[in-house]
């Protein structure tokens, strides 16, 4: 299989870093919905508002550590303005009105960067020796492909700790399957919702920077490709859980890391074809999703 | 005469154009139980719904105490001290059964006293400690509706409502589950129980509201329940 797509170890390794990325981006955007039942279509301009925190930081000539700080805080505030000037005051909405809304929010963040920073986009690059390969039992894997690994095994690791021994975690469960039922038991839906808003954004700003590796031109549409693949991945998956909404996204990474490498240069342009019509034909024979055990039944939202 | 502890005046819960409930007051005061009984579609799921901030009441005033509760979100009214125990229990039933515990404290004030309250829960309602690892949905239906009582003491509310909890239990079940509300009263709580089963709520309540088209019509005691006539009359007129 592997010799006949032309598939070497380093390509695999480099698809299991872009899997791992998608598989942080796909937790993040099903978080959030999970608690309040909305795609957030505007995550992939967080990330991208992160990632040009990362090549301001750098076109001044900061250390590391603080371009990789002011990326998170960047794209916190940005998180907990969407929360508290859209997602807030449309809960309750209908689910197309808030959709529309994400829509436009990530259309006015990417003309706000064209603004700023123009079409031709800055370069991040304070981390870009981590593209280096390293040699690993006679095979070079680069090392953002490891880094990029080990991050997401980290995260999601504290996430589930995070999500299955503190109350907060335990309320946001509990408000993903049932958010009316919560809130009769007195968990407070703002702060739940909160909860998820920020730790997605902690997601966008971890992918912001492991992003900017692989893709150090940062312009106004930066991750944009990715976030509609993930969201591909996330429906793949299966998003009403958790667990099967980052299986899918990894999976999405994870195949379009293996193809783009499989696939001659020249015919690279036609990857999200293939990888769009293997969702479609996916979804026509589980619309369920693809990792989910039985059907799931949507839950009345706030 | 010292202020109810709940008190409902002339509230009054639109669904669209349906009035649910039609200018109801009634008062329910610590250590007495309190049924509203009526056929479906009588209101009484409203009118909780409407005391817990699940349905905004059109008209009228909702009070705990002196505090006015009327319109607020159900997740402060729960945190004021007003539990509920839903119709059809609501479970998680892929959490286990300590997890949905432990979600009933979100409402509770502080956390003093909690080891000791665990315990009486589970002296109360054995089976939720015995099956405290397992996934809630394991449960049967009668120990659902236990955990889902448990769920909402934890919280150590000064009111209780319960809608409709000996819904789809076995005879034996709803023994003892009307068993247990005597014990929650005698601990100095207000229950305002909603029951379709009119004449074992008559039997229990210290006094039983007759709820039809979301008014309210005769109020029955105790000596009622074996008064069919008093009973059938109820319900017909």
């Amino acid at each position: 299989m592997i010799a006949v797509l032309n598939i070497d170890w380093q390509t695999l390794a480099d698809a299991v870093g872009l899997g791992s990325v998608y598989a942080l981006m796909a937790v993040g955007i099903g978080l959030v919905f999970g608690v309040l039942r909305l795609v957030n279509f505007a995550y992939g301009q967080l990330i991208m508002a992160g990632a040009f925190a990362l090549a301001l930081a750098s076109q001044w000539g900061w250390p590391v550590w603080a371009g990789v700080a002011l990326c998170f805080a960047a794209v916190l505030v940005l998180s907990a303005l969407m929360e508290l000037v859209v997602f807030r005051p449309l809960r309750g909405q209908s689910p197309a009105v808030m959709l529309v809304a994400t829509f436009a929010v990530a259309f006015l963040l990417e003309a706000i960067a064209l603004i700023w920073f123009g079409s031709l986009g800055k370069i991040a690059a304070s981390l870009a020796y981590l593209q280096q390969p390293v040699t690993i039992g006679g095979v070079d894997i680069r090392k953002i492909a490891i880094v990029a690994t080990i991050v997401a095994v980290v995260c999601l690791a504290a996430l589930v700790a995070l999500l299955s021994r503190t109350n907060v975690g335990l309320q946001m469960r509990a408000a993903a399957i049932d958010f009316q039922t919560a809130r009769l038991l007195g968990v407070r839906a703002n702060r739940v919702i909160g909860a998820a808003v920020l730790i997605s954004g902690v997601l966008a700003a971890a992918v912001a920077v492991l992003l900017t590796v692989q893709s150090p031109l940062v312009t106004p549409d930066f991750a944009l490709r990715d976030t509609i693949l993930v969201l591909a991945g996330v429906v793949l998956g299966g998003m009403y859980r958790l667990g099967s909404a980052t299986l899918g996204g990894f999976a999405i990474g994870f195949a379009s890391g293996l193809l783009g490498g499989a696939l001659p240069t020249a015919q690279s342009q036609y990857l999200p074809s293939f990888l769009f019509a293997a969702v479609i034909l996916v979804l026509l024979v589980r619309p369920q999703g693809l990792f989910t055990r039985s059907r799931q039944q949507a839950v009345e939202r706030v | 005469m010292s202020v109810p502890l709940l008190e409902l005046e002339d509230v009054v819960v639109r669904h669209g154009a349906v009035t649910a409930v039609d200018g109801l007051s009634l008062h329910v005061d610590r250590g007495e139980i309190v049924g509203l009984i009526g056929p479906n579609g009588a209101g009484k799921s409203s009118t909780l719904h409407a005391v817990m901030g699940a349905v905004r009441p059109a008209a009228g005033q909702i009070r705990l105490q002196t505090r006015s509760i009327a319109g607020r979100r159900p997740e402060d009214i729960a945190r004021l001290g007003v539990a509920l125990v839903p119709e059809g229990r609501r479970i998680y039933g892929e959490l286990t059964v300590e997890e949905n515990l432990r979600l009933g404290l979100a409402a509770r004030r502080g956390r003093s006293g909690l080891a000791d309250d665990i315990r009486q829960l589970y002296d109360l309602f054995p089976v939720v400690e015995e099956a405290r690892r397992r996934q809630a949905g394991a449960l049967s239906g009668g120990q659902q509706q236990q955990l889902a009582i448990a769920r909402a003491l934890i919280a150590k509310p000064d009111v209780l409502l319960l809608d409709e909890p000996s819904l789809g239990l076995a005879p034996q079940m709803v023994d003892a589950v009307f068993d247990t509300l005597r014990s929650i009263r005698d601990r100095g709580i207000a229950v305002l129980l909603v029951e379709q089963r009119a004449q074992r709520t008559v039997a229990l309540a210290d006094r039983s509201h007759v709820l039809s088209n979301g008014r309210l019509g005769l109020t029955l005691e105790p000596k009622d329940a074996d008064d069919t006539e008093t009973m059938v009359a109820a319900y017909f007129t």
